[in-house]
């Protein structure tokens, strides 16, 4: 069989015009740079009758430029992928292939925009979202990678072949490589070549992004639990207890991040169970956060409250008890019938040093937002109410601070992830076989400026991802600031 | 505080490090590795290592007198003995009071040797990141905020959204890929078309500037690590300068009829950069990650290639003396960033 080339026969007529297209955009940017210095700046204006006249300076006709070639570069890339996605495989060459693997993401991303655009104006801030085009790029880079997760992790789909099966003869080779006589329903390209050890780069892409989705936003997520149990009254209180928890925050923050992985990521501390006690603390906070969330709201209707409570607290503890004990480690209360799951040591160990590096971080931004909306005078109406202390942190503060909350949340996430590219670039936590960014990028760097395929790939996703979650940052910031 | 903090630190470390895990490694690596439990142990038990933690490390610190054991065969082992002193010179304290960091098991050399040439190298790293990082997030920074909203705006800080979305190991790959490669990317390009000499632009390591720096070798390392703090400084510039083009002050200058270069220059600049003033004097920790990723992607021996090191191998005393350092650089700079943020300001400085 033929190797495929990058956009096969479609492209030989289809490329000339994407690459003027593309040329033509560039030019038009720099233009639009230079132009904003040189040139009178572009205005509207609007006349008495309510009519607007538009400029038609030089300035205008850049910007106009700009938006139209967008556009067409827009209809261009679709149109690689609709050609991709309905034609056999090499007419459109590996784009073609891979875009036509990605035909589910697709779908569910165009269904995704329709539902969320039609009905915008009743979504709230989520709504608000797709007035701008920022936050929408990133949206759908942050929806993209998700949906590749849920397809690949939940479906079994996209991903072509297994990624930690080797086959024979596709050492390093070059994307689009067909495999040496396939079996009966095996996929018969390797779409973005082979790795060092022979593996399918693609599929092993598509497998880490469910990796990096499952741990970065639960992470995140559990950092902010113990960022707010802890914050909300450091600030609220204020005196010694504040000055005991800034101190250990601080302490922790002054860490080299790498230093701290490297001595809490290591085989040796893992068989000193160190991470598994971090673990018991850690993920005690979301129960003290739930309960206490409940407690201070309801403890006015003890009837509702105490069942409600019960129920609660004893799903919560269950699923304590079975993610902290897992047999072979040093805390195994849990008998094995009651034990829900067991979270693989490694993925364990990670999560737990993710969450602990994340949260003194976010311990501060509440303390610094509680110190704020505390002189707030909805608060002081609250205590003269005679509301308890945490009726007003849970129920008064923390509603009024999600703004800054949200928008740091999505850059966490972000961030998180490229903590998890770190220990997997270091080779820590994770196995060497596995197939997340960045173990692949680690294993990709020995030979990268011969072989620079199987680094890059996973390279590119990783960026596309915390790009796509800080672009959503920058639009829910800007869509929040304007209330 | 700054000495508690730093004394809680380097226990922790310490703590870790001297876990009996470690240590088992530690005696591994260096007698053999096939050695049995009894041998590890009394390996360990003639060194000092099985003493509780906090002897241990009050021994580190120089507070106690030094770990000592004479041999039935007369050699004497020992944290103050060193190979090449005699066993009458070797002295009773040896700790960091006493101005010795120790002895390195890995490199077998006393710590404070190895680590100065490691932080020598690095330390010119670090320059040409700040000389080119931080000029070039202020201007864009500058640039951007100048006109809020406006196009340059829009586009400058989509650039630097896109800089700090760009990890190192991710910005370094794609360098080295497109830039330092002898098959792919631009290198063979340009040389087809006889603009440079060699098949590649750049090197895709760092090895021989330690020797001798040059172009070739050493920008892709700089701007590596210079590009993901960029679009932090930049953005934090940017949101200082809006602040400021907005003020009262600046209006009054507008209304005086005073040009919009000389407001930008005379008037706004000098209090827009009090902000990021803080912020790259913070980035300083920062750095210091980008660093070990970038020395480790580069093989360039510096601080964070021999943190990387210590590490892997466990060798306690020169991973302290690592996180000593570390941890000064992130105090050290938290205190120029306050005192730099009083001496910038006015009106603090006059309250």
């Amino acid at each position: 069989m033929e190797p495929l080339t990058w956009t096969g026969s479609f492209g030989t007529i289809i490329n000339p015009i994407f690459l003027v297209v593309c040329t033509a955009f560039i030019v038009a940017v720099v233009a639009k740079l230079l132009g904003s210095f040189v040139l009178a700046p572009a205005e509207d204006q609007i006349n008495v009758d309510g009519t607007i006249t538009y400029d038609r300076g030089p300035n205008a006709l850049i910007g106009l430029a700009v938006r139209y070639l967008l556009l067409a570069l827009v209809a261009l890339c679709v149109l690689y992928i609709l050609a991709g996605m309905f034609t056999p495989i090499g007419t459109v060459g590996i784009v073609g292939a891979v875009s036509a693997q990605f035909a589910p993401v697709w779908i569910a991303l165009v269904v995704t925009f329709l539902l969320s655009i039609t009905n915008k104006r009743k979504l709230g801030l989520y709504g608000k979202l797709f007035d701008s085009t920022i936050g929408m790029i990133g949206f759908a880079l942050l929806m993209f990678w998700f949906y590749t997760a849920v397809f690949v992790g939940v479906f079994d789909m996209i991903a072509t072949l297994d990624p930690l099966s080797q086959v024979s003869g596709m050492k390093n080779k070059l994307p689009g490589t067909p495999v040496r006589d396939p079996k009966e329903g095996q996929f018969a390209y390797y779409l973005l070549g082979g790795d060092n050890l022979a593996r399918d780069v693609f599929s092993r892409m598509v497998h880490g992004s469910v990796i990096v989705i499952v741990i970065a936003p639960f992470a995140t997520l559990f950092a902010f639990m113990v960022g707010i149990t802890l914050g909300l009254p450091a600030g609220y209180f204020g005196g010694r207890l504040d000055a005991l928890l800034s101190f250990l925050a601080n302490l922790v923050l002054a860490f080299p991040v790498i230093l701290l992985f490297y001595l809490l990521v290591t085989p040796e501390i893992v068989a000193t169970g160190i991470p598994n006690y971090m673990a018991m603390v850690l993920f005690v906070f979301p129960i003290i956060f739930v309960s206490v969330l409940l407690n201070s709201r309801y403890y006015t209707r003890p009837r509702l409250r105490t069942p409600l409570l019960a129920g609660v607290l004893l799903v919560l503890v269950w699923l304590y008890l079975s993610a902290i004990s897992a047999p072979g480690t040093v805390i195994n209360v849990l008998p094995e019938v009651m034990d829900l799951f067991d979270i693989n040591s490694g993925i364990l160990v990670v999560f737990v040093s993710v969450v602990f590096v994340n949260s003194p971080t976010v311990f501060r931004i509440v303390r610094g937002l509680v110190l704020d909306i505390q002189t707030r005078d909805y608060v002081a109406a609250a205590q003269t109410r005679g509301e308890g202390p945490w009726y007003i942190m849970l129920w008064e503060i923390l509603p009024n601070a999600r703004g800054p909350l949200i928008v740091d949340f999505c850059l966490r996430i972000g961030y998180t992830t490229i903590l998890l590219g770190t220990l997997g670039f270091f080779g820590l936590g994770l196995p060497p076989e596995s197939p997340d960014w960045g173990t692949t990028i680690n294993d990709g760097r020995k030979l990268l400026s011969i072989y620079p395929h199987p680094a890059i790939v996973p390279a590119v996703a990783l960026l596309s991802l915390v790009l796509g979650l800080n672009l959503l940052a920058d639009g829910l910031r800007e869509e929040s600031l304007r209330d | 505080m700054m000495l508690l903090t730093a004394l809680c630190l380097t226990y922790i470390v310490f703590f870790l490090t001297n876990l009996y895990p470690n240590l088992e490694k530690l005696a591994k690596t260096q007698g053999n590795f096939r050695m049995s439990e009894e041998a590890v142990a009394s390996y360990l038990g003639d060194r000092g290592y099985l003493q509780p933690t906090p002897i241990k490390y009050l021994q580190w610190l120089g507070a106690l007198p030094g770990y000592e054991k004479i041999k039935e065969d007369g050699t004497k082992l020992g944290k103050c003995v060193r190979p090449g002193v005699a066993a009458e010179d070797t002295p009773r304290y040896c700790g960091v009071l006493q101005g010795d960091w120790g002895f390195s098991t890995v490199s077998k050399e006393p710590v404070a040797n190895v680590l100065g040439s490691r932080l020598a190298n690095t330390g010119k790293l670090m320059f040409w990141v700040m000389v080119v990082m931080v000029p070039s997030a202020l201007v864009i920074g500058v640039l951007a905020g100048m006109r809020e909203g406006s196009g340059t705006d829009r586009s400058l800080s989509t650039v630097s959204i896109l800089s700090t979305a760009t990890p190192e190991y991710v910005s370094g790959v794609i360098f080295i890929a497109l830039l330092a490669s002898t098959r792919n990317g631009l290198g063979p390009w340009l040389h087809e078309m006889g603009l440079i000499e060699g098949k590649a632009l750049f090197k895709g390591t760092a090895k021989s500037a330690m020797d001798k720096i040059t172009f070739q070798n050493f920008t892709l390392p700089v701007i590596t690590i210079a590009l993901y703090g960029m679009g932090y400084i930049a953005r934090m510039t940017r949101a200082s300068m809006a602040e400021v083009m907005t003020a009262q002050y600046v209006r009054t200058a507008r209304l005086k009829g005073v040009s919009f270069g000389n407001i930008v220059v005379k008037h706004a600049l000098r209090n827009a950069l009090i902000a990021p003033f803080t912020v790259i004097m913070l980035q300083f920790p920062w750095l210091l990650n980008g660093v070990v990723i970038v020395e480790t992607l580069f093989s360039y021996t510096g601080f964070g290639w021999q943190l990387v090191n210590a590490a892997g191998n466990n060798d306690i005393e020169m991973l302290l003396a690592v996180s000593v350092v570390s941890v000064f650089v992130v105090l050290v700079t938290q205190l120029i960033s306050d005192i730099g943020y009083v001496y910038l300001n006015p009106r603090i400085r006059i309250s």
